[in-house]
């Protein structure tokens, strides 16, 4: 059983637009499938619907065509089961900012049934692992770095020992060796815990390091998923940068103008 | 682990992280609840000025009368804000996401977040009947206070049903949402005879507070305090309020289970800058 099989999945999002309703097909009939212990990149535009295909598969959006399961369940209806199997690390880092990191990692924790006790032992464990010092855990979240800041997201996933990961920019906005140690902590993840790995990115050297396989999503279609060398000769590309561009026309910094959740 | 443990487990948390708030925002609690004594200084200060305006009216009832009605008013408005606002302030934090991730189910998430603001309420609810009593010194020897909290228990099920109705708005109009969730605090005490007894209302509004727990614990509540009542002379408020629990609950989470699906289809959870 794949840890993910996406079969042509359509996500639409309207907009009023001149007294209009406008429809944007965010995902239009992607499909894919996610070995266990895999990773898989996404590269994309801002707007290509990378966030859409993470947020669909987290079963924070509902999709209009197609279908999505996660370790066989189907993230529709079977959306309590997934949840128990998956957790994501977005771009924002979203916590309470005020509370602490180690309030705002209890509470999450408690969500996923760990006890009092257990979440008092594992807290500090899992800091000190994604390289967070464990005396600043007891600080309002609104006093650490961005840096900071997402190490305790991925400390927060990392809590509740999700089978998939679902990485959407995790690095993004980073210092150099912030991004270094959390692309560290994501590999030595996969490896610890065989956790399937699902990276929307538009890095190309976050993709390159950490995935199997690199996906081209552009527009809501995929375009192509290979492993990097087999996406550099497809497209007769020196780099993915080269390829993505071959692919797409387009450089994957250019934003694109379609709008997608 | 059974799933049964696992969502006990899960209602401590969403309760310890209201707590967690709470303390951290203790300073603005502080200031808040000033702002309520001074609020219900403003409605309770009426009695005393109807009398000095030439008015007869037993001031020492009409006082406790009109305090009870601002209480409630305060804890109606602590259960609709904590539910709402919540909401409100997930969606703007980013954290709803990872809320609505969690396996949590959704009653367990909403459920918690209503025994929160019931005990909170509570909590700061006596805090203000007792410095506004002292405040104007009232005698309460006959008050059967645990009537009234047995009341106030009573209708914070049907309170807790309609908060969970009110803090799906946020979901559906992440900018005003939340105000919606005041309107709708106010329009449920006008109709319950807050300030004043039912019966001076118009037909429609009596109609209307026929079906408004509100007016079962105003009327039930001044029973126990001002008289004295017992359990067994307010039943004739006290079960109304247990029938409209065993309503209001299951009504207000489907509500909110049809906003959550409305706001994943439209891409509403997310926040916005």
């Amino acid at each position: 059983m794949p840890a993910v099989e996406i079969v042509d999945l359509v996500k639409l999002f309207s907009r009023r637009e001149h007294r209009r309703r406008v429809r944007t097909r965010a995902l239009d009939g992607v499909s894919f499938s996610v070995a266990r212990g895999e990773c898989v990149a996404v590269l994309g535009q801002n707007g290509s619907g990378k966030s859409t295909l993470v947020r669909v598969l987290a079963t924070l959006l509902l999709h209009e065509g197609g279908h999505a399961r996660v370790f066989g369940h189907d993230v529709a209806r079977e959306d309590r089961a997934v949840r128990r199997l998956v957790n994501r690390v977005s771009v924002e880092a979203s916590f309470f900012k005020r509370l602490s990191a180690a309030e705002n990692l209890a509470y999450a924790a408690r969500f996923y049934g760990l006890t009092p006790g257990r979440t008092r032992r594992r807290v500090p464990e899992i800091l000190t692992a994604v390289g967070f010092p464990a005396r600043r855990a007891g600080e309002p979240m609104e006093e650490l770095s961005r840096g900071m800041q997402q190490k305790v997201a991925l400390a927060r996933a990392l809590l509740t020992a999700p089978v998939l990961l679902l990485l959407d920019e995790p690095t993004t906005g980073l210092d150099p060796r912030s991004k270094r140690e959390v692309q560290a902590f994501i590999a030595d993840m996969r490896t610890a815990h065989d956790t399937t790995t699902v990276l929307c990115t538009h890095d190309m050297a976050e993709a390159e390091v950490l995935a199997d396989r690199v996906g081209i999503l552009d527009r809501g279609r995929l375009l192509a998923l290979e492993p990097p060398a087999a996406l550099r000769a497809r497209y007769g590309a020196a780099s993915l940068e080269d390829a993505f561009l071959a692919a797409t026309g387009r450089a994957l910094d250019d934003e694109d103008e379609q709008e997608a959740a | 682990m059974g799933a049964a443990r696992l969502q006990a487990i899960a209602l401590l948390g969403v309760v310890e992280r209201n707590a967690y708030l709470v303390k951290r925002y203790g300073w603005w609690e502080l200031a808040f609840f000033v702002w309520t004594i001074a609020n219900t200084l403003t409605v309770v200060f009426i009695a005393e000025g109807v009398e000095a305006g030439g008015g007869t009216l037993d001031v020492e009832r009409q006082t406790t009368y009109l305090l009870i009605g601002a209480v409630i008013w305060s804890y109606l408005g602590i259960v609709f804000e904590i539910l709402t606002e919540t909401v409100a302030w997930e969606r703007w934090e980013g954290t709803i996401e990872y809320t609505f991730m969690a396996p949590l189910s959704r009653a367990v998430h909403l459920l918690g977040m209503g025994t929160f603001a019931v005990l909170y309420g509570v909590v700061r609810t006596a805090l203000l009947f007792a410095v506004v009593a002292l405040f104007f010194g009232l005698e309460l020897d006959q008050a059967d206070f645990a009537t009234a909290l047995l009341l106030l228990a009573a209708a914070s099920v049907p309170f807790v049903g309609i908060g969970m109705v009110t803090a799906v708005l946020p979901l559906i109009s992440p900018e005003k949402g939340a105000q919606l969730g005041f309107i709708a605090q106010g329009m449920l005490l006008v109709v319950s005879g807050v300030y004043y007894p039912v019966e001076v209302m118009p037909g429609w509004m009596q109609a209307l507070a026929t079906v408004s727990p509100a007016t079962y614990a105003l009327d039930g509540i001044r029973a126990a305090v001002l008289d004295g009542a017992g359990p067994g002379a307010v039943w004739g408020d006290l079960w109304p309020l247990l029938v409209m629990g065993v309503v209001a609950v299951p009504l207000g989470l489907a509500v909110f289970r049809t906003g959550e699906r409305y706001a994943k289809r439209h891409g509403k959870l997310k926040r916005a800058g």
